[in-house]
Protein backbone atom coordinates (compact mmCIF):
# COMPACT_ATOMS: atom_id res chain seq x y z
CA UNK A 1 0.00 0.00 0.00
CA UNK A 2 1.07 3.23 -1.05
CA UNK A 3 -0.15 6.94 -0.76
CA UNK A 4 -0.84 8.64 -4.46
CA UNK A 5 1.30 11.23 -3.17
CA UNK A 6 4.29 8.64 -3.07
CA UNK A 7 3.63 7.28 -6.56
CA UNK A 8 3.82 11.13 -7.86
CA UNK A 9 7.02 11.98 -5.87
CA UNK A 10 8.92 8.52 -7.34
CA UNK A 11 7.35 9.84 -10.41
CA UNK A 12 9.10 12.82 -10.28
CA UNK A 13 12.48 11.47 -8.73
CA UNK A 14 12.70 9.24 -12.55
CA UNK A 15 12.05 12.16 -14.42
CA UNK A 16 14.79 14.56 -11.99
CA UNK A 17 17.47 11.42 -12.98
CA UNK A 18 20.72 12.37 -13.47
CA UNK A 19 20.44 16.32 -12.48
CA UNK A 20 22.84 17.91 -11.19
CA UNK A 21 21.18 20.83 -9.49
CA UNK A 22 17.62 21.07 -9.13
CA UNK A 23 15.59 23.71 -7.53
CA UNK A 24 12.12 23.48 -6.11
CA UNK A 25 9.19 26.44 -5.55
CA UNK A 26 6.83 26.96 -2.76
CA UNK A 27 4.05 25.56 -3.86
CA UNK A 28 5.75 22.12 -4.90
CA UNK A 29 5.32 19.65 -1.66
CA UNK A 30 5.60 16.72 -4.33
CA UNK A 31 8.36 18.02 -6.62
CA UNK A 32 10.46 18.51 -3.52
CA UNK A 33 9.38 15.08 -2.03
CA UNK A 34 10.44 13.39 -5.32
CA UNK A 35 14.06 15.78 -5.49
CA UNK A 36 14.62 14.94 -1.51
CA UNK A 37 14.43 11.21 -2.67
CA UNK A 38 16.54 11.38 -5.68
CA UNK A 39 19.31 13.22 -3.07
CA UNK A 40 18.85 10.52 -0.71
CA UNK A 41 20.03 8.12 -3.55
CA UNK A 42 22.72 11.08 -5.10
CA UNK A 43 24.32 12.72 -2.55
CA UNK A 44 25.89 14.70 -5.14
CA UNK A 45 22.37 16.82 -6.32
CA UNK A 46 22.49 19.92 -5.71
CA UNK A 47 18.99 21.15 -4.20
CA UNK A 48 17.33 24.14 -3.98
CA UNK A 49 14.53 24.88 -1.87
CA UNK A 50 13.39 28.29 -2.89
CA UNK A 51 11.22 29.03 0.21
CA UNK A 52 12.64 27.72 3.49
CA UNK A 53 12.46 29.54 5.94
CA UNK A 54 15.79 29.33 7.44
CA UNK A 55 18.98 28.21 5.61
CA UNK A 56 17.39 29.37 2.34
CA UNK A 57 20.05 28.35 -0.19
CA UNK A 58 20.32 32.09 -1.36
CA UNK A 59 22.14 34.83 -0.12
CA UNK A 60 22.19 37.39 -3.22
CA UNK A 61 18.22 37.76 -2.88
CA UNK A 62 15.54 36.47 -5.15
CA UNK A 63 17.25 37.06 -8.07
CA UNK A 64 19.99 34.92 -7.66
CA UNK A 65 18.07 31.73 -8.34
CA UNK A 66 17.03 33.81 -11.90
CA UNK A 67 21.10 35.06 -12.29
CA UNK A 68 21.70 31.26 -11.74
CA UNK A 69 19.29 29.61 -14.35
CA UNK A 70 20.08 32.23 -16.80
CA UNK A 71 23.53 31.00 -17.27
CA UNK A 72 22.65 26.83 -17.23
CA UNK A 73 23.24 26.14 -13.68
CA UNK A 74 19.91 25.03 -12.97
CA UNK A 75 19.05 21.72 -14.27
CA UNK A 76 15.31 21.39 -13.30
CA UNK A 77 12.64 23.24 -12.03
CA UNK A 78 8.55 22.83 -12.00
CA UNK A 79 6.02 25.13 -13.49
CA UNK A 80 2.42 25.05 -12.97
CA UNK A 81 -0.53 26.18 -13.64
CA UNK A 82 -4.11 27.04 -13.76
CA UNK A 83 -4.19 26.02 -17.42
CA UNK A 84 -2.14 24.03 -19.31
CA UNK A 85 -2.75 23.36 -22.91
CA UNK A 86 -1.54 21.16 -25.64
CA UNK A 87 0.68 23.06 -27.12
CA UNK A 88 2.56 23.33 -23.40
CA UNK A 89 1.41 26.79 -22.89
CA UNK A 90 1.10 27.33 -19.22
CA UNK A 91 -1.73 30.33 -17.94
CA UNK A 92 -0.99 31.73 -14.42
CA UNK A 93 -2.28 34.71 -14.67
CA UNK A 94 -6.92 34.82 -15.78
CA UNK A 95 -9.24 32.14 -17.03
CA UNK A 96 -13.07 32.62 -17.55
CA UNK A 97 -12.94 36.01 -15.64
CA UNK A 98 -10.54 34.82 -12.93
CA UNK A 99 -7.37 36.63 -11.43
CA UNK A 100 -4.93 33.99 -10.40
CA UNK A 101 -1.35 35.52 -8.58
CA UNK A 102 0.40 36.09 -12.14
CA UNK A 103 3.52 34.35 -13.66
CA UNK A 104 6.08 34.50 -10.87
CA UNK A 105 9.58 33.74 -12.73
CA UNK A 106 7.76 30.91 -15.15
CA UNK A 107 8.32 33.42 -18.34
CA UNK A 108 11.75 33.23 -17.94
CA UNK A 109 12.16 29.93 -16.61
CA UNK A 110 10.56 27.92 -18.98
CA UNK A 111 13.21 29.24 -21.94
CA UNK A 112 16.44 29.09 -19.85
CA UNK A 113 16.19 25.69 -17.63
CA UNK A 114 16.89 23.03 -19.94
CA UNK A 115 14.38 20.46 -17.95
CA UNK A 116 11.42 22.03 -17.17
CA UNK A 117 8.74 19.24 -15.60
CA UNK A 118 5.12 20.58 -15.75
CA UNK A 119 3.60 19.54 -12.44
CA UNK A 120 -0.12 19.49 -11.52
CA UNK A 121 -2.32 17.43 -9.82
CA UNK A 122 -5.48 18.44 -10.87
CA UNK A 123 -6.31 16.61 -14.07
CA UNK A 124 -9.38 17.82 -15.22
CA UNK A 125 -10.43 19.76 -18.73
CA UNK A 126 -10.69 23.13 -16.62
CA UNK A 127 -7.11 22.35 -15.94
CA UNK A 128 -5.99 20.56 -19.26
CA UNK A 129 -7.12 23.21 -21.87
CA UNK A 130 -7.02 23.34 -26.04
CA UNK A 131 -5.68 26.67 -25.86
CA UNK A 132 -4.66 28.75 -22.21
CA UNK A 133 -6.46 32.33 -22.44
CA UNK A 134 -2.98 34.17 -21.53
CA UNK A 135 0.21 32.15 -22.28
CA UNK A 136 2.30 33.03 -18.80
CA UNK A 137 4.86 31.49 -20.08
CA UNK A 138 5.47 28.88 -23.19
CA UNK A 139 8.04 26.67 -23.45
CA UNK A 140 9.82 23.00 -24.36
CA UNK A 141 9.10 20.85 -21.46
CA UNK A 142 10.69 17.87 -20.20
CA UNK A 143 7.30 16.39 -19.52
CA UNK A 144 3.55 16.77 -18.08
CA UNK A 145 3.12 15.16 -15.13
CA UNK A 146 -0.80 15.13 -13.42
CA UNK A 147 -2.26 13.25 -10.68
CA UNK A 148 -3.48 10.94 -12.96
CA UNK A 149 -0.92 10.61 -15.87
CA UNK A 150 2.39 11.27 -17.54
CA UNK A 151 3.24 12.73 -20.90
CA UNK A 152 6.46 13.42 -22.50
CA UNK A 153 6.61 16.02 -24.55
CA UNK A 154 7.15 15.66 -28.70
CA UNK A 155 9.63 18.72 -29.32
CA UNK A 156 8.74 18.22 -33.06
CA UNK A 157 5.40 17.24 -33.21
CA UNK A 158 4.52 19.74 -30.50
CA UNK A 159 2.46 17.30 -29.31
CA UNK A 160 2.17 15.53 -25.51
CA UNK A 161 2.52 11.74 -25.46
CA UNK A 162 1.27 9.78 -22.95
CA UNK A 163 3.19 7.70 -20.99
CA UNK A 164 1.60 5.56 -18.74
CA UNK A 165 -1.57 6.23 -16.06
CA UNK A 166 -1.06 5.91 -12.66
CA UNK A 167 -4.38 3.78 -11.73
CA UNK A 168 -5.49 3.01 -15.16
CA UNK A 169 -8.17 5.39 -15.94
CA UNK A 170 -8.97 6.03 -19.12
CA UNK A 171 -8.23 9.92 -19.03
CA UNK A 172 -9.31 11.13 -23.05
CA UNK A 173 -12.99 12.81 -21.51
CA UNK A 174 -10.72 14.67 -18.57
CA UNK A 175 -8.04 16.06 -20.95
CA UNK A 176 -8.82 18.96 -23.15
CA UNK A 177 -6.07 18.84 -25.92
CA UNK A 178 -5.29 16.08 -27.92
CA UNK A 179 -2.20 14.33 -27.08
CA UNK A 180 -0.68 10.70 -29.12
CA UNK A 181 -0.88 7.41 -27.18
CA UNK A 182 0.40 3.79 -27.79
CA UNK A 183 -1.91 1.60 -27.96
CA UNK A 184 -1.74 -0.11 -24.70
CA UNK A 185 -0.99 2.47 -22.24
CA UNK A 186 1.49 1.15 -19.21
CA UNK A 187 0.73 1.86 -16.20
CA UNK A 188 3.35 4.22 -13.89
CA UNK A 189 5.34 2.18 -11.74
CA UNK A 190 4.48 1.52 -8.33
CA UNK A 191 7.12 2.80 -5.69
CA UNK A 192 9.51 0.14 -4.62
CA UNK A 193 9.85 -0.83 -1.27
CA UNK A 194 13.08 0.68 -1.19
CA UNK A 195 12.04 3.91 -2.25
CA UNK A 196 8.71 3.66 0.37
CA UNK A 197 10.97 3.70 2.83
CA UNK A 198 13.17 6.72 2.00
CA UNK A 199 9.89 8.42 1.76
CA UNK A 200 8.54 7.30 4.99
CA UNK A 201 12.08 8.47 6.83
CA UNK A 202 14.31 10.95 6.38
CA UNK A 203 12.05 12.11 3.46
CA UNK A 204 9.20 12.71 5.46
CA UNK A 205 10.95 13.78 8.25
CA UNK A 206 12.53 16.77 6.31
CA UNK A 207 9.28 17.72 4.69
CA UNK A 208 8.04 18.49 7.85
CA UNK A 209 10.29 21.61 8.34
CA UNK A 210 8.84 23.33 4.96
CA UNK A 211 5.42 21.60 4.07
CA UNK A 212 4.29 20.93 7.27
CA UNK A 213 0.57 20.38 6.23
CA UNK A 214 1.70 18.02 3.69
CA UNK A 215 3.81 16.40 5.98
CA UNK A 216 0.66 15.83 8.40
CA UNK A 217 -1.47 14.61 5.77
CA UNK A 218 0.60 11.83 3.77
CA UNK A 219 2.79 10.28 6.69
CA UNK A 220 1.39 11.75 9.54
CA UNK A 221 3.92 13.22 10.84
CA UNK A 222 3.65 16.86 13.44
CA UNK B 1 11.72 59.37 13.38
CA UNK B 2 8.74 57.27 14.03
CA UNK B 3 6.54 54.96 11.11
CA UNK B 4 3.83 57.59 11.47
CA UNK B 5 6.42 60.49 10.24
CA UNK B 6 7.74 57.83 7.78
CA UNK B 7 4.22 57.64 5.97
CA UNK B 8 3.67 61.11 5.49
CA UNK B 9 6.61 61.43 3.63
CA UNK B 10 5.09 59.54 1.25
CA UNK B 11 2.80 61.33 -1.43
CA UNK B 12 -0.45 60.12 -3.51
CA UNK B 13 0.13 58.59 -6.87
CA UNK B 14 4.02 57.50 -4.97
CA UNK B 15 5.54 53.74 -6.85
CA UNK B 16 6.40 52.38 -4.06
CA UNK B 17 8.85 49.48 -4.46
CA UNK B 18 7.48 46.78 -1.55
CA UNK B 19 9.18 43.25 -0.68
CA UNK B 20 7.80 40.06 -0.93
CA UNK B 21 6.37 39.09 2.47
CA UNK B 22 9.29 36.86 3.43
CA UNK B 23 12.05 39.62 2.79
CA UNK B 24 10.98 42.12 5.48
CA UNK B 25 7.90 44.43 4.68
CA UNK B 26 7.52 46.90 6.95
CA UNK B 27 4.49 46.31 7.91
CA UNK B 28 4.08 49.47 10.40
CA UNK B 29 4.27 51.94 7.81
CA UNK B 30 2.28 50.20 5.83
CA UNK B 31 -0.83 50.32 8.12
CA UNK B 32 -0.48 53.97 8.59
CA UNK B 33 -0.23 54.50 5.10
CA UNK B 34 -3.91 53.05 5.49
CA UNK B 35 -4.46 55.64 8.42
CA UNK B 36 -3.81 58.60 6.60
CA UNK B 37 -5.98 57.45 3.53
CA UNK B 38 -3.12 57.74 0.81
CA UNK B 39 -4.76 57.05 -2.50
CA UNK B 40 -3.46 56.14 -6.10
CA UNK B 41 -0.46 54.58 -4.63
CA UNK B 42 1.26 52.74 -7.62
CA UNK B 43 3.19 49.32 -5.82
CA UNK B 44 5.92 47.82 -7.63
CA UNK B 45 6.80 43.92 -6.00
CA UNK B 46 10.13 43.26 -6.08
CA UNK B 47 9.54 40.69 -7.48
CA UNK B 48 6.31 39.56 -5.67
CA UNK B 49 3.82 41.04 -3.39
CA UNK B 50 1.43 39.61 -0.69
CA UNK B 51 -0.39 41.01 2.45
CA UNK B 52 1.07 44.22 2.50
CA UNK B 53 -0.29 45.04 -0.98
CA UNK B 54 -3.19 43.50 -0.34
CA UNK B 55 -3.95 45.31 3.01
CA UNK B 56 -3.57 48.58 0.96
CA UNK B 57 -5.54 47.60 -2.05
CA UNK B 58 -8.67 46.48 0.51
CA UNK B 59 -8.37 49.75 1.96
CA UNK B 60 -8.21 51.95 -1.53
CA UNK B 61 -4.71 53.24 -1.72
CA UNK B 62 -3.92 51.31 -4.79
CA UNK B 63 -4.35 52.51 -8.76
CA UNK B 64 -1.91 49.92 -9.71
CA UNK B 65 0.40 47.17 -9.26
CA UNK B 66 3.25 45.82 -11.15
CA UNK B 67 4.56 42.60 -10.26
CA UNK B 68 4.89 38.61 -10.87
CA UNK B 69 2.45 37.90 -8.64
CA UNK B 70 0.12 38.48 -5.37
CA UNK B 71 -0.59 35.77 -3.59
CA UNK B 72 -0.58 35.18 0.34
CA UNK B 73 1.49 31.94 -0.09
CA UNK B 74 0.53 29.34 1.92
CA UNK B 75 -2.26 31.04 3.28
CA UNK B 76 -4.02 31.17 -0.31
CA UNK B 77 -4.96 33.73 -3.04
CA UNK B 78 -4.70 37.61 -2.04
CA UNK B 79 -8.59 37.74 -1.46
CA UNK B 80 -8.48 42.07 -2.36
CA UNK B 81 -5.87 42.04 -4.59
CA UNK B 82 -8.41 39.42 -6.61
CA UNK B 83 -11.33 41.24 -6.36
CA UNK B 84 -10.00 44.29 -7.07
CA UNK B 85 -8.28 42.50 -10.30
CA UNK B 86 -11.43 40.76 -11.60
CA UNK B 87 -13.65 44.23 -11.16
CA UNK B 88 -10.56 46.13 -12.80
CA UNK B 89 -10.65 48.35 -9.71
CA UNK B 90 -7.00 48.67 -9.99
CA UNK B 91 -4.60 48.25 -13.05
CA UNK B 92 -2.61 45.43 -13.00
CA UNK B 93 1.00 45.31 -15.05
CA UNK B 94 1.89 41.65 -15.36
CA UNK B 95 5.43 41.09 -14.95
CA UNK B 96 7.86 38.02 -14.36
CA UNK B 97 10.55 37.93 -11.77
CA UNK B 98 13.55 38.50 -13.16
CA UNK B 99 11.98 41.40 -15.84
CA UNK B 100 11.78 43.55 -12.23
CA UNK B 101 14.93 42.43 -10.62
CA UNK B 102 16.94 43.47 -13.93
CA UNK B 103 15.02 46.46 -14.34
CA UNK B 104 15.86 47.77 -11.18
CA UNK B 105 19.60 46.75 -11.82
CA UNK B 106 19.54 49.11 -14.72
CA UNK B 107 19.04 51.79 -12.74
CA UNK B 108 21.85 51.08 -10.09
CA UNK B 109 24.03 51.28 -12.79
CA UNK B 110 22.48 54.20 -14.98
CA UNK B 111 21.49 52.90 -18.43
CA UNK B 112 18.33 53.42 -19.63
CA UNK B 113 17.62 49.40 -20.90
CA UNK B 114 18.89 46.08 -20.28
CA UNK B 115 18.44 42.78 -22.06
CA UNK B 116 16.54 39.78 -20.51
CA UNK B 117 16.76 35.99 -22.21
CA UNK B 118 13.38 34.03 -21.63
CA UNK B 119 10.13 35.58 -22.07
CA UNK B 120 9.86 35.44 -26.15
CA UNK B 121 6.60 33.91 -26.45
CA UNK B 122 4.61 34.91 -23.53
CA UNK B 123 1.46 36.93 -23.71
CA UNK B 124 3.10 39.66 -21.38
CA UNK B 125 4.98 41.24 -24.18
CA UNK B 126 1.60 41.96 -25.61
CA UNK B 127 0.88 43.67 -22.63
CA UNK B 128 3.97 45.37 -21.62
CA UNK B 129 4.14 48.15 -24.46
CA UNK B 130 7.25 49.32 -22.56
CA UNK B 131 9.05 46.07 -23.39
CA UNK B 132 10.73 45.42 -26.43
CA UNK B 133 12.24 42.46 -28.38
CA UNK B 134 15.45 42.97 -30.33
CA UNK B 135 17.95 41.90 -32.69
CA UNK B 136 21.24 40.99 -30.33
CA UNK B 137 23.22 43.92 -31.68
CA UNK B 138 26.91 41.88 -31.11
CA UNK B 139 25.75 38.84 -33.24
CA UNK B 140 25.42 38.51 -36.97
CA UNK B 141 23.39 35.45 -36.58
CA UNK B 142 19.60 35.93 -35.89
CA UNK B 143 19.37 36.54 -32.33
CA UNK B 144 15.93 38.17 -30.61
CA UNK B 145 16.38 39.16 -27.44
CA UNK B 146 14.15 41.34 -24.79
CA UNK B 147 14.71 44.86 -23.56
CA UNK B 148 13.28 45.76 -20.58
CA UNK B 149 13.31 50.07 -19.41
CA UNK B 150 14.99 50.75 -16.31
CA UNK B 151 12.74 51.37 -13.22
CA UNK B 152 13.10 53.98 -10.77
CA UNK B 153 10.93 53.92 -7.91
CA UNK B 154 9.74 57.02 -6.04
CA UNK B 155 10.29 55.45 -3.02
CA UNK B 156 11.72 52.06 -1.29
CA UNK B 157 9.53 50.61 1.74
CA UNK B 158 10.98 47.83 3.97
CA UNK B 159 12.14 46.93 7.47
CA UNK B 160 15.51 46.40 8.58
CA UNK B 161 16.86 44.31 11.43
CA UNK B 162 19.39 47.08 12.78
CA UNK B 163 19.65 51.15 12.03
CA UNK B 164 23.28 52.10 13.12
CA UNK B 165 24.44 55.56 14.69
CA UNK B 166 25.73 56.66 10.73
CA UNK B 167 22.16 56.14 9.48
CA UNK B 168 23.22 52.14 8.07
CA UNK B 169 20.72 49.63 8.08
CA UNK B 170 21.33 46.14 8.36
CA UNK B 171 19.43 43.71 5.76
CA UNK B 172 21.70 40.28 5.81
CA UNK B 173 21.13 38.17 2.66
CA UNK B 174 17.51 39.89 1.69
CA UNK B 175 20.13 41.68 -1.09
CA UNK B 176 16.65 42.34 -3.49
CA UNK B 177 16.08 45.37 -0.35
CA UNK B 178 19.88 46.75 -1.56
CA UNK B 179 18.79 46.81 -5.13
CA UNK B 180 15.70 48.95 -4.60
CA UNK B 181 17.18 51.41 -2.16
CA UNK B 182 20.02 51.36 -4.76
CA UNK B 183 17.04 52.47 -7.52
CA UNK B 184 14.65 54.65 -5.71
CA UNK B 185 14.66 58.17 -5.42
CA UNK B 186 13.95 58.09 -1.79
CA UNK B 187 14.16 55.20 0.84
CA UNK B 188 12.10 54.95 3.76
CA UNK B 189 13.09 51.89 6.23
CA UNK B 190 12.07 51.24 9.56
CA UNK B 191 14.47 48.97 11.80
CA UNK B 192 14.11 46.41 14.53
CA UNK B 193 16.77 47.96 16.89
CA UNK B 194 19.54 50.30 16.42
CA UNK B 195 23.13 49.90 17.06
CA UNK B 196 25.83 52.07 18.46
CA UNK B 197 28.81 52.96 15.79
CA UNK B 198 29.13 52.39 12.18
CA UNK B 199 28.07 48.73 10.87
CA UNK B 200 30.36 49.30 7.98
CA UNK B 201 33.60 49.15 10.72
CA UNK B 202 32.77 45.44 11.26
CA UNK B 203 33.98 43.42 8.69
CA UNK B 204 31.50 40.57 9.50
CA UNK B 205 28.39 42.96 9.30
CA UNK B 206 29.76 45.17 6.61
CA UNK B 207 28.52 42.38 3.48
CA UNK B 208 24.49 42.64 4.83
CA UNK B 209 24.24 46.43 5.32
CA UNK B 210 22.83 49.20 3.19
CA UNK B 211 25.03 52.33 3.15
CA UNK B 212 23.61 55.44 4.47
CA UNK B 213 24.33 57.16 1.15
CA UNK B 214 21.17 55.05 0.20
CA UNK B 215 18.97 56.08 3.17
CA UNK B 216 16.44 58.52 2.93
CA UNK B 217 15.02 58.44 6.64
CA UNK B 218 14.58 55.75 9.31
CA UNK B 219 12.39 55.06 11.95
CA UNK B 220 12.17 52.60 15.02
CA UNK B 221 9.68 49.87 15.06
CA UNK B 222 10.23 47.20 16.62
CA UNK B 223 8.32 44.31 15.84
CA UNK B 224 7.92 46.30 12.35
CA UNK B 225 7.06 43.27 10.38
CA UNK B 226 4.63 41.82 11.99
CA UNK B 227 2.58 39.92 11.17
CA UNK B 228 5.71 39.15 8.36
CA UNK B 229 9.02 38.01 10.18
CA UNK B 230 12.52 38.99 10.18
CA UNK B 231 15.02 35.64 9.39
CA UNK B 232 16.63 34.73 12.58
CA UNK B 233 14.53 36.95 14.97
CA UNK B 234 10.37 35.95 14.76
CA UNK B 235 8.71 33.79 11.87
CA UNK B 236 6.07 35.14 10.04
CA UNK B 237 2.87 34.88 12.57
CA UNK B 238 1.07 32.13 9.90
CA UNK B 239 -2.20 31.84 12.23
CA UNK B 240 -2.87 35.65 11.98
CA UNK B 241 -2.25 35.67 7.97
CA UNK B 242 -4.45 32.29 7.57
CA UNK B 243 -6.85 34.28 10.11
CA UNK B 244 -6.60 37.42 7.18
CA UNK B 245 -7.16 35.06 4.36
CA UNK B 246 -10.42 33.91 5.77
CA UNK B 247 -11.50 37.46 6.99
CA UNK B 248 -10.42 39.20 3.38
CA UNK B 249 -12.38 37.15 1.41
CA UNK B 250 -15.23 39.13 1.92
CA UNK B 251 -15.37 43.15 1.98
CA UNK B 252 -17.52 43.20 5.59
CA UNK B 253 -14.89 40.39 6.78
CA UNK B 254 -11.82 43.26 5.32
CA UNK B 255 -13.16 46.15 7.52
CA UNK B 256 -13.97 43.88 10.38
CA UNK B 257 -10.15 43.52 10.38
CA UNK B 258 -9.06 46.89 9.26
CA UNK B 259 -10.96 47.79 12.12
CA UNK B 260 -9.47 45.33 14.38
CA UNK B 261 -5.67 45.54 13.51
CA UNK B 262 -5.39 48.74 11.97
CA UNK B 263 -7.70 51.61 12.90
CA UNK B 264 -7.11 50.33 16.36
CA UNK B 265 -4.23 51.95 18.23
CA UNK B 266 -3.41 49.32 20.94
CA UNK B 267 -3.94 46.96 18.64
CA UNK B 268 -2.33 47.94 15.23
CA UNK B 269 0.92 46.26 16.18
CA UNK B 270 2.46 43.20 17.05
CA UNK B 271 1.21 41.27 20.21
CA UNK B 272 4.65 40.52 21.75
CA UNK B 273 7.58 42.98 22.07
CA UNK B 274 10.39 42.52 19.82
CA UNK B 275 12.97 39.61 21.11
CA UNK B 276 15.66 41.91 19.71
Amino acid sequence: MYAREELLACAVARLIGEARHVAVGAASPIPAAGALLVKQKNRSLRLSMLHKRDGNPFSEGSRELFDLAGQGRIDVFFLGGAQIDGEANINLVRAEGRRFPGSFGSAFMYAVVPNVILFREEHSPRVLVPKVEFVSAAGDPKALLTGKALFSWQKERRRFRLESLHDGEDIRSLTGFHYDAPAVVPRTPAPSTGDLEILRGVVAREMAANYPDFARRVWGID
Amino acid sequence: MTPVELAAQIPDGARIALPPDYSMPAMAVVRELILQKKRNLRLLGVPVLGMCADLLIGAGCVAEVETSAVSLGEAGLAPRFTEAAEKGEIVVRDATCPAIHTALQATEKGVPFIPLRGVLGSDLLKQRSDWRVVQNPLESGTDPILVVPAISPDVALFHARWADEAGNVWVGRRRELATIAHAAKKCLVTYEELRAGDMLEDELLAPGVISAAYVTQVASAPRGAWPLGVAGLYAIDDAHLLRYARAAKTRDGFEAYLSEFVCTPEKSSSPAPSPA
